[in-house]
C-alpha cells in the first residue's frame, strides 16, 4: 500500500475511531447498578408501592406501637428521646453499618443498644417480630433517601474485609457473592433473574417467606444454598459483609419496606 | 396469633347508585398451616383464619372459606354493587378465637 491510498483509507478511520472514543471519555460513566426492584412483575411491584396492599404495612404499625410503648427499668421509650413520629429517623438507616463507639453496628444492633443500655430492657432477638417491627419503622424513615455509607478511616477494616467475604468462595458449591452477583447477574438461575444483590429495601416483605426478614436472613438464604456454613445472626462477620453491600450501593435510594418474591 | 389483629379496607367513600365498586380487604395473620415442624420436631398447630365475611347495610354480600393453603396476611379483591350509602362491616373469624372486624362508610348518590 502506498502512503498515499494509506492516508486517504486508514486515517480518516482512525480519527472516526479516536473521535468515538474521546466523545465516551467525556460522558460520565453510566450507573449500571440497578435495584432488584425493576425485576419484579408489575404486580408485585404495586404491591411494594401501594401501602394499602404492601402486607410491611402492618410491621410499619407494629413498630410505631412498640416506638412508644414505655419499657425497660428506666421506663422509656423510644418517643421519649427520638420523639412520637419516628420523623426524627429520618436518614438514620442510611448510615448503617456504622461504627460506634469503635464497634461496627448495625441497624438492629444499634436498636438493641438503645434498649439494653438507655431503656435497660432485654435485647430483642435477631429476627423476632418486635425486631422486625421495630427496624422496619426506623428504616422506613429514610425512604426514598440515598443510602450515605461512606469509608471512613475508622470503618475501613471492616469495609476490606465484607469485601473479601463477598469475593470468597464458600461452600460445597464452593461459590463466591460475586460470582453470581456480580459476575452473573442479569443472567438466569433456574428460572429465577440473578438481581446484582443490592440491599435497598431491607427488611423486606418475601413472599417466599409469607413474613419480613432482614437482611442477614437473606444472606444466610445464599450462604445455605451454597451449601455454607451460615454466619451467625448479628455476628462480626454479617455486620461487615453487610457494610460492604451497603457501600457497594451507596447512592442508591432506600425503599424500606420493600416487597420481593 | 392473638385473639385480633390489624386489618386494612380500601375502597371509594362515594359512588354513583348502581356502580360496581371494588373493596380491598387485608388482614396480619401469619396462616400457620398445621403441617410444620419446630427445629425439635414438634407440629406447630394450626392457626388460620377461616371465614371472611362483607355485610353491606346488615346483608352479607361476600363470603369467602380460607384454607391451610391460603397465604399468610390474606388480601381479598372482591366487587359489589352500590345500592345504598351505608356501612359495610367486614370480618375475620379463625382458629382459637381469631376475630377482627373492620369496617367502612360509602355514600351512593
Amino acid at each position: 500500500m502506498n502512503l498515499f491510498v494509506f492516508c486517504l483509507r486508514v486515517l480518516p478511520l482512525l480519527v472516526i475511531l479516536i473521535g468515538v472514543d474521546s466523545s465516551q471519555a467525556l460522558e460520565a460513566p453510566k450507573d449500571t447498578r440497578q435495584s432488584s426492584y425493576y425485576l419484579m412483575t408489575l404486580e408485585n411491584r404495586a404491591m411494594q408501592d401501594d401501602s394499602n396492599l404492601n402486607p410491611a404495612a402492618f410491621w410499619v404499625m407494629d413498630g410505631h406501637s412498640l416506638w412508644k410503648e414505655k419499657i425497660g427499668n428506666k421506663n422509656v421509650s423510644c418517643a421519649s428521646c427520638h420523639g412520637d413520629s419516628g420523623q426524627k429517623m429520618a436518614g438514620v438507616a442510611t448510615q448503617f453499618p456504622k461504627m460506634q463507639k469503635g464497634k461496627l453496628q448495625t441497624l438492629e444492633g444499634q436498636i438493641n443498644q438503645c434498649r439494653t443500655s438507655r431503656q435497660e430492657a432485654p435485647a430483642l432477638a435477631y429476627e423476632s417480630k418486635e425486631l422486625l417491627a421495630l427496624t422496619t419503622f426506623v428504616a422506613t424513615q429514610s425512604k426514598g433517601l440515598p443510602i450515605a455509607v461512606e469509608e471512613t478511616p475508622q470503618n475501613k477494616k471492616d469495609l476490606q474485609q465484607g469485601h473479601q467475604f463477598f469475593n470468597t468462595r464458600m461452600g460445597q458449591l464452593n461459590l463466591s457473592c460475586a460470582q453470581c452477583h456480580q459476575d452473573r447477574a442479569g443472567l438466569k438461575l433456574g428460572g429465577s433473574l440473578i438481581p446484582q444483590g443490592h440491599p435497598t429495601a431491607y427488611p423486606i416483605y418475601r413472599i417466599e417467606w409469607q413474613t419480613m426478614g432482614s437482611l442477614q436472613r437473606r444472606l444466610r438464604n445464599c450462604m445455605s444454598g451454597v451449601r455454607a456454613k451460615q454466619f451467625e445472626y448479628g455476628s462480626q462477620e454479617m455486620a461487615q459483609l453487610e457494610l460492604f453491600l451497603m457501600w457497594r450501593a451507596r447512592g442508591m435510594p432506600l425503599e424500606t419496606p420493600g416487597v420481593r418474591p | 396469633m392473638s385473639k385480633t389483629s390489624r386489618t386494612g379496607i380500601t375502597m371509594p367513600a362515594q359512588a354513583k347508585k348502581g356502580t360496581i365498586i371494588e373493596i380491598r380487604a387485608i388482614a396480619q395473620h401469619d396462616m400457620e398451616t398445621g403441617y410444620r415442624y419446630t427445629e425439635d420436631g414438634k407440629r406447630i398447630p394450626r392457626d388460620i383464619i377461616q371465614l371472611f365475611t362483607c355485610q353491606y347495610n346488615g346483608e352479607e354480600v361476600f363470603r369467602s372459606d380460607f384454607y391451610p393453603g391460603t397465604g399468610a396476611n390474606p388480601l381479598i379483591i372482591f366487587t359489589t354493587e352500590a345500592v345504598a350509602s351505608g356501612t359495610l362491616v367486614f370480618k375475620w373469624v379463625g382458629d382459637g378465637g381469631y376475630e377482627a372486624v373492620n369496617q367502612a362508610q360509602i355514600t351512593v348518590s
